[in-house]
């Protein structure tokens, strides 16, 4: 569907993009993920068409769009600022775009009370500009791309400047919208959360580079280096000793979890027979009274967080250069545990990663 | 924190904006005045100065003249204002500071500077002078009023609405004329009426570059020789404030609707 | 790939680069901005630079001598005429320039600080009077402070003097005080905008470390607004000290300014080059006094902190 064939885009000296190399496949609802600056922006307006690449093509349907203006790309986009046009009504601001098709005016009014219908306006569609709430202006702005019936449908930070519960409810929404009209969806967003739960897949991006692309578990559960763990979460990061290696797995010794084997991620390179592993926090549980596990460690309670559903506890463990932390749900007492007190914690081997540098 | 003024600001304020309107006020009061000279105690009413202007041919055709000449400053103004507004507000460009500190230049020149330079250029170059000089010279003066009008209708008009436009498949024209032109109307209009006027006001530069052909200011100047022409000239003068305070307040009016519109963008409560 | 479809894909970029030049800011800015700039540029640059070198040349009866000389500029600055006139000009346009600020800071301060909703509509009155034309607004002075004008008459109506003055009208402070007038609201704007970025939390910092409202006015507001203080004054001083109608209204003989000088030599004398050194001079000697007094505005402010 879409086909970024080393795509690089510079400034002068400074790459904000270097040689992207991605595949999104039709239908998909794609995620741009990373911290401001990443290039993540950049990739979508090339997309667009609003940039240029400064090597590289962009194909959409197996069409080099390179040289193609943004009026005439088979995309449209939702953009950060929603960017309504202020002196026209909602109607007006989704039928602009139908204006150049030439449709005749029951067609045109049709498909406008269409997309009016599917981001749920119907009614609003004489409603100026001004009028119009956050939420509201957002649904205008997707109604009048999704009018266009694009091959793509771009979204730049669509919900950034919603408040915290109705960002959530417009992501189940989007989510539902994108599946029932099967258009190719590309997000970009800086908020991991946001990336996960509405994705198919997502293209982690670093400093111009995309460091990964993956299903939203597996980029999760199986990152393939820190700096893309520590975006998505947090994850505990502890040291240890290679001791065997082949082509898919490695197996590591560490001082509290003992012999683990596991993935070998893609770019793995072993430092010096060391490497780094990593487990996620909710992924530990506190052992409690006599209770057993297979695979479980020792350690001392140094300091708890109480965040209302969940507890955090930070666990010292024997042997560990860095306390453990743990996120425990509060329906067991997890609040309840005092700092200092001695605690055992159950891990599942499977839930340790492999890290490279 | 509440701040409170302290009690002398507003009779201050007050007093100032009476030191500001008291003497323009005056010209009214005596173009009513039934006396021949502007003298206190008031003599009584009278519109009979402003009958005699009416049939006054000279006046009547200096009239003409400022308005041919404040309309075609207002047009021409107005189109190299919304080109330079336009750059300085969307574009990044080097040379940008010092070009449009030159075109806003004459803000802070005396008049008589721009005036007398114009004036041995324009001899220079052999043109005869007449009204399309004049008109030149006030292209020059009124260009930085229209720069400032336009660049706040045109500020904060969000690149990512014509980006937009384009995304849904306009063009680069059809964007500026369904977008663009609607967005800052008002504000191109404002500009329009504060360059006519302050052509239509403007002395200096008519008094050194009209032929023989005078505009308003320039006929009045001559009837100031008169002092039994005051009279008739307050009741002129009159006209004019009345004029130029109307054309101001709608030009205000529609700054403030453009600005208002462009800023609307992306923001919620505006 | 083939060889073919690589040179292909080497002509489409390159066109998509050189479009993109075309696309770039750089170029679109400047494609822009030109027929505005080209205006001024022909206008008022090139006529400033005709100007400057008219003032090195010699007017010989109808012709001019382009052979170069200062004898224009030693008349300019040892005629004791133009001097006079010259230092007089400089003199009221400083005045001026003082009491304009002076008088419009309050203001400006009132509708920063308490304009509240109406600040709009505040500056909206204020700019009013100046949009009407300035040859009626110096007028009417004349008709306030003439000897049958409306201040004599006024008050000999109160009873308060018995014969009118004639020492109103035509002299220094007579133009002065009509320019006053006629600028005061030029010099508003420029102090009120640095007023409105002046952080009002910066004051409550400044009460909350122990000062009144007048020191934290002192010591907080007045320094962070100097530089609006700054572009009043010169938007005031160096328009005014070539100001040609109101000392030819107002001023009388005594009243007379440099501007009326070099109408002249434009007019009746007919002596471009003396009139062309004569502006130059003019802008040379008000830049040095702006210049002056903008260093006397900033030591201050520096002294105040």
């Amino acid at each position: 569907m879409i086909e970024l064939r080393n795509v690089t885009r510079s400034y002068g000296a400074f790459k904000a993009l270097d040689a992207a190399q991605l595949t999104i496949q039709e239908g998909e609802f794609f995620s741009l993920l990373g911290p401001s600056g990443c290039g993540k922006t950049t990739l979508l307006r090339m997309i667009a068409g609003f940039d240029t690449p400064t090597e590289g093509s962009i194909l959409i349907d197996g069409q080099d769009m390179v040289g193609t203006p943004a009026n005439r790309r088979p995309t449209n986009m939702v953009f950060q600022s929603y960017a309504i046009f202020p002196h026209l009504n909602v109607e007006q601001n989704v039928a602009y775009g139908l204006k150049r098709l030439k449709l005749s005016q029951t067609e045109e009014k049709r498909r406008v009370d269409e997309a009016l219908a599917m981001v749920e306006l119907r009614g609003l569609g004489k409603r100026a500009a001004h009028e119009l709430s956050g939420g509201q202006r957002q649904r205008v702005a997707l109604a009048r791309a999704l009018v266009m019936r694009p091959k793509v449908l771009l979204l730049d930070e669509p919900l950034s400047a919603l408040d915290k519960k109705l960002r959530e409810q417009m992501q189940v929404e989007l989510r539902h919208l994108q599946k029932s009209v099967g258009i190719t969806f590309v997000l970009v967003t800086h908020d991991q959360y946001e990336a996960l739960a509405m994705s198919d897949r997502i293209a982690v991006m670093f400093g111009g580079k995309i460091a990964q692309v993956d299903t939203p578990q597996h980029i999760y559960q199986h990152p393939v280096n820190r700096q893309v763990a520590d975006f998505l979460g947090g994850m505990n990061f502890i040291r240890a000793k290679i001791v065997g290696e082949d082509e898919r797995a490695i197996l590591v010794e560490t001082a509290g979890f003992g012999r683990v084997k596991t993935d070998k991620p893609g770019h793995f390179r072993s430092n010096g027979g060391s490497a780094t592993l990593g487990i996620r926090p909710e992924r530990l549980r506190v052992l409690w009274d006599d209770e057993q596990s297979r695979h479980e460690v020792a350690g001392t309670v140094v300091d708890r967080h109480y965040f209302g559903e969940v507890t955090h506890l930070v666990v010292e463990i024997p042997g560990f250069e860095a306390p453990l932390s743990v996120i425990e749900t509060n329906n067991f007492g997890a609040d309840d545990i005092p700092v200092g007190a001695p605690i055992r914690l159950a891990y599942d081997p499977d839930a340790l990663v492999a890290l490279a540098d | 924190m509440t701040r409170r003024p302290a009690s002398w600001l507003p009779i201050y304020a007050a007093l100032y904006v009476a030191f500001l309107y008291a003497p323009v006020l005056l010209l009214p009061l005596f173009s009513v005045n039934n006396s021949a000279t502007p003298t206190l105690p008031l003599a009584g009413f009278t519109w009979k100065w402003y009958q005699q202007l009416a049939g006054n041919r000279e006046l009547v055709s200096a009239a003409w003249n400022s308005l041919a000449v404040g309309l075609a400053t207002a047009v021409l103004a107005t189109l190299l204002g919304i080109c330079g507004a336009r750059a300085v507000t969307r574009y990044r460009f080097r040379g940008k500071r010092p070009m449009s500190g030159l075109i806003m230049a004459p803000l802070v020149l005396p008049e008589i500077i721009v005036a007398i330079s114009l004036l041995l250029v324009m001899l220079a170059f052999g043109l005869n002078l007449s009204l399309v000089t004049v008109t030149l010279g006030h292209v020059l003066i009124c260009l930085p009023y229209s720069m400032v009008v336009l660049m706040s209708g045109f500020d904060g008009f969000g690149l990512s609405l014509e980006e937009a436009s384009a995304d849904l498949g306009e063009t680069a024209f059809g964007t500026f004329r369904r977008v663009t032109l609607p967005m800052v109307a008002p504000a191109i209009l404002s500009s329009l009426l504060v360059s006519f006027t302050i052509s239509f006001d403007e002395f200096i530069v008519a008094f050194f570059l009209s032929g023989t052909d005078p505009t308003l200011p320039i006929y009045i100047w001559g009837q100031l020789r008169f002092a039994s022409r005051l009279p008739a000239v307050l009741a002129l003068g009159t006209i004019m404030l009345i004029g130029s305070f109307i054309l101001v307040t709608i030009a205000e009016i529609l700054r403030r609707r453009a600005v208002r519109r462009t800023q609307t963008d992306g923001c919620l409560f505006v | 790939m083939t060889v073919a479809a690589e040179r292909i894909d080497a002509i489409v970029h390159e066109r998509a680069r050189r479009q993109s030049f075309h696309q770039s800011e750089q170029f679109r800015g400047l494609a822009l901005i030109s027929p505005t700039f080209l205006y001024a540029f022909i206008l008022l640059l090139l006529p400033i630079v005709v100007v400057i070198a008219h003032s090195f040349w010699t007017q010989n009866y109808l012709t001019i001598d382009r052979t170069l000389t200062l004898a224009n500029y030693r008349t300019a600055l040892t005629d004791p005429m133009y001097l006079d006139h010259l230092m007089r000009s400089l003199g009221i346009s400083l005045a001026v320039s003082i009491a304009t600020v002076v008088l419009a800071y309050p203001i400006a301060y009132y509708i920063s600080f308490h304009g509240g909703r109406h600040k709009n509509l505040w500056l909206f009155v204020i700019m009013v009077p100046f949009w009407t034309s300035y040859l009626l607004r110096v007028m009417a002075w004349k008709v306030i402070l003439g000897y049958q004008g409306v201040l004599n008459t006024g008050l000999i109506g109160l009873g308060l003097i018995s014969e009118p003055s004639s020492a109103l009208l035509y002299n220094t402070p007579a133009v002065v005080i009509a320019l006053t007038h006629a600028w005061a609201a030029f010099a508003i704007l420029p102090i009120f905008v640095s007023l409105e970025k002046v952080d009002r939390s910066l004051l409550e910092a400044a009460r909350d470390l122990g000062d009144g409202p007048v020191r934290a006015f002192v010591r907080v507001t007045l320094p962070l607004s100097m530089p609006g203080v700054i572009s009043a004054l010169l938007i005031v001083m160096i328009p005014t000290v070539g100001d040609y109608i109101t000392p030819r209204l107002v001023g009388g003989t005594e009243g007379v300014m440099i501007a009326n000088a070099i109408q002249t030599q434009f007019g009746r004398a007919a002596n471009w080059p003396l009139g062309a050194a004569l502006s130059v001079t003019t802008m040379v000697a008000v830049t040095a006094v702006a210049g002056l007094a903008v260093l006397a505005l900033r030591a201050l402010a520096r002294a105040m902190r």
